[in-house]
Formats: structure tokens, sequence, C-alpha cells
């Protein structure tokens, strides 16, 4: 589903990914662990093309990006409806209620009706536990409701990929649980995932593979249990180490 | 001394009653007929102009930035006085000749469109990174996730200082009497002109001045609310 190859991505001076490969399955969940500054969630932006990486090849279902070459601009759009996007932040349009949120992107990107657009959004919304909250305002939200409105935005453009950029971080402890459920249930239902976690737990839990990154580079990747108790790089354990 | 002189005799109190009620349609057709679309419209095309400025000065492309801080430059830099006359007394000297009102029109356009970009591009700059990225990652364009996202939360941001500026227009356009537009001050020293009640005359055009901007902050206020039921009180 996703192919990387010898993805750099460089900010002036500072080399932030240094030849990343990576190939993940459709329908596979695949998280990503690594100390701050490590690249994972440049990474996660590369895929998105919200950044835009300085060399390599991006390539998701049968759709392929060449940094070597020049990008045009008008590339991008389509190929990044590819990935939905979930934010550390949730970044929720404020001036629109949940359900019009989830509405935004089927209305102005695809150019559906309003009504298709909003049975859609109600299901979506269900879907996430979130049915009687269509008519709030995010402030009007808990931040596990908002981020659960965020993946019920980014599944309604129907995306090929779910990328989650450290989608508990910002959340209260007693609401991480509601939101890394939704992600479960995702990942059971067959969805490829790529996600950004401190949620070591989860990781075990839920993803079919581990990938550490540090300095940049994939340092290790395997199956959870491999990489948490019996981890081959020196760098690995200490982090787990670290955090555990 | 004025006011004693003007209550010791009653005939003089009548005159300038009578003088008061008779200019009081006059002006206030000046200022239905001139003053508030003068306004309205200049505001207008000053906002879309201001927009477009806003645009170009956060836009990244060189070329388009320097014209864009060239104009705003001029135009906060020089009298809206001496730009009418550039306008309507300079610019048939080379053979461009222009009426009085559309020339009251482009000169307060253009002020409006140089000080408003400034607001404007505050609001815009003002919004969180994010909103763009959220935009963008569900497959909106540029110009979908400006049109939107970013400026509906900008025009509650610079609402407050955009009726500042638009209460300031409703009063600048009394400079437009400077160039033969017959708006309400116009029509005023028109009047006093004859009679000589220039106390009266002007304090009346002040009078509904006032009242027109008053009632300005009033719908300012309303729109204020609408627009923030989606912030947290």
């Amino acid at each position: 589903m996703i192919n990387i190859k010898d993805l750099h991505k460089q900010f002036d001076q500072l080399k932030v990914l240094k030849g990343i490969n990576l190939e993940v399955k459709k329908g596979q969940v695949v998280v990503v662990i690594g100390p701050s500054g490590s690249g994972k969630t440049t990474l996660l932006r590369c895929i998105n093309v919200l950044e835009q990486p300085t060399s390599g090849l991006l390539a998701i279902g049968d759709k392929v990006l060449d940094f070597s070459q020049q990008v045009s601009k008008r590339q991008i759009p389509p190929f990044r409806r590819l990935t939905g996007m979930v934010f550390q932040n949730y970044n929720l349009f404020p001036h629109m209620t949940a359900l019009e949120n989830v509405m935004e992107g089927p209305v102005t990107v695809k150019g559906e009706s309003k009504e298709t657009a909003k049975e859609k959004g109600e299901l979506l919304l269900r879907k996430v536990g979130l049915a009687d909250k269509a008519g709030f305002y995010p402030y009007q939200l808990s931040g596990g409701q908002q981020q659960r409105v965020g993946i019920a935005r980014a599944l309604a453009m129907e995306p090929k990929v779910m990328l989650f950029d450290e989608p508990t971080s910002a959340l209260d402890p007693e609401l991480v649980g509601e939101v890394l459920k939704v992600m479960k249930d995702l990942a059971a239902e067959g969805m490829t995932m790529v996600i950004v976690t401190h949620e070591m737990r989860f990781a075990r839990e839920a993803a079919d593979e581990v990938i550490f990154m540090d300095g940049g580079i994939i340092v290790e990747r395997g199956k959870p249990e491999q990489i948490f108790s019996s981890p081959k790089e020196m760098r690995t354990s200490q982090f787990l180490n670290l955090i555990q | 001394m004025y006011l004693s002189s003007i209550f010791a005799n009653p005939e003089r109190v009548e005159r300038l009653l009578e003088i008061g009620k008779n200019s009081f349609q006059p002006l206030l057709e000046g200022a239905i007929v001139y003053t508030i679309p003068l306004t309205l419209i200049s505001f207008i095309c000053g906002l879309a102009l201001a927009i477009f400025t806003a645009l170009a000065r956060t836009s990244g492309n060189k070329a388009l930035e320097t014209i864009a801080r060239i104009y705003v430059s001029a135009i906060r830099g020089t009298p809206l006085l001496v730009q009418l006359f550039i306008i309507f007394y300079g610019l048939p000297t080379i053979g461009v000749i222009i009426d009085p009102f559309p020339s009251a029109i482009i000169g307060f356009s253009l002020n409006v469109g140089a000080y408003a970009s400034e607001i404007i591009r505050a609001a815009i700059l003002s919004i969180p990174k994010g909103q763009w990225e959220a935009g963008y990652s569900i497959g909106m364009s540029y110009s979908q996730t400006l049109k939107r996202i970013i400026l509906p939360q900008a025009s509650r941001v610079s609402l407050p200082p955009l009726s500042n500026s638009f209460i300031s227009l409703v009063k600048d356009t009394s400079l437009a009497s400077m160039i033969l537009v017959t708006e309400m001050f116009r029509r005023a020293q028109e009047i006093a002109a004859t009679n000589y009640e220039f106390l009266l005359l002007y304090t009346q055009a002040a009078f509904i001045y006032w009242v027109i901007c008053f009632m300005l902050s009033i719908l300012q206020g309303r729109l204020e609310r609408r627009l923030d039921r989606y912030i947290s009180s």
C-alpha cells in the first residue's frame, strides 16, 4: 500500500530524514516509536506531503511521487487525499460543528451533495461514538471527543491509509482510552494505519509491526513482541529502558 | 455671549428653528444620496482590494509582495486629501478626466484597501498554521482552505478593527466636498453660505454623522455576537 524508497528531508542545513525505506502492506498497522527529534513526525508529514521531501520516492497504492524531480503543486492535493491525517492537537475547524467538520471534505473537495455528506457524516460520528454531539462546536467537546471527530473527519475522505501523529499526546490520561479504542476498531476493520505514538501498550496490542527510528533513520523494525522483549539494536533497548 | 444673544431675541430663535427645519431635509438627502453610498461602495471595493493585497503580502512571491508593499506605503504615507486632489484636479492634466463621484470612489477605495490590508494580513497570520494543514490534509487546495477555513476565522478577528475603518470612512467622505461631490457636508457649506448660520448648519451635519456612526457601532456589536457563536465565553 505504501512504498517509500530512499526518502530524504532537509530543513536548511538540518537533515531530518536520512534515507528512509519502508513498505506497508494493505491492512497493516505500523507503529513508529523513537525519541523526540528522531524524524518520526516528519516521516508521517512527508507521507501526507505536508512536508515536501527533498528527494526519494513515495508511492501509495498505484500513485507515485518522485521527489528527485520537480513535483508540481497540482499533483499534491490528489495525492494527499489518499491518506487521512490525525493531528496531535486535533486541528478541528473551530467555526464548524462536529458534523460540519466531518462534512467539509466531502462537500468542498469531492463535491458531494450536502444530504449525502450529512448522512455519511452522521454515520461516521456514530462510529466514533459521538452521534449525540453532531451539533456541538469543538470548544464544547473534550479533548478525546475532539480527537474522535478528527478521526471521523479524516475517514470521511475515504483514504486508503490513515496517519496518526501522536493522537493521544495532548490528552488527559483518562481520555486516552476512548481514542485508542476507536483506533483499534479501525485496525480491526482492516484499515491500513501508520501511527506515531508513545503509547507502548497500544503498540504491543494493536501493531502488526513496530518501527524504531532515531537520528533520521529506521534503526530497527519487527513484530511488537520481538522489539519490546528482545530488541536487536543497542539504541532500541536504551530507548525502551528509558520509557518503561 | 452668542447663546445669550440668541435667547434674548425671540425672532432670532424662530429664524434659527426655521432654518434648522428647512435644512434638515437637504442635509439628510446629501447623506442618503452621496455620503452613505460613497461609504458603502468604497468600503466594499476597498475590502476586496485589501484581501488581494493581504494575500499578495503573505504569498511568498517576491514580486507580488513588493508591489503590495509599495502600494500600502504610498497610500499610508500621503494625505487622503492630496490623493483626492491628484485624482480629480491632477489627472485631467494628462487627459484623464473623471467625474467627482467616481473620483471619490477611487480615492476612498484605494485608501481603505491599503489600511484594511494590514488588518486582514494580521488576522490571517493570527490563525494557527494547523488550520491550514488540516485543510490541506483533507485534500483542499490553497484557495479552498483560504475561503472555507482561514477567512471565516480571520473575519472574526478583523471585525473590530475593520469596523473602526468603516466608521472612519463615514466621516472621511466629508473630504469629498473638496472635489465637488455634493455630499452632506458640502450641502451644509452651501446652505450656510446663503444664510451665514455656520454654527447651526455644521452642528446639524455633525449630528447626522454621529447618528450614522452610532447606528453602525450597534450593528458591529450584533455582528460580533453572531460570529462569537463558536467561541467559548
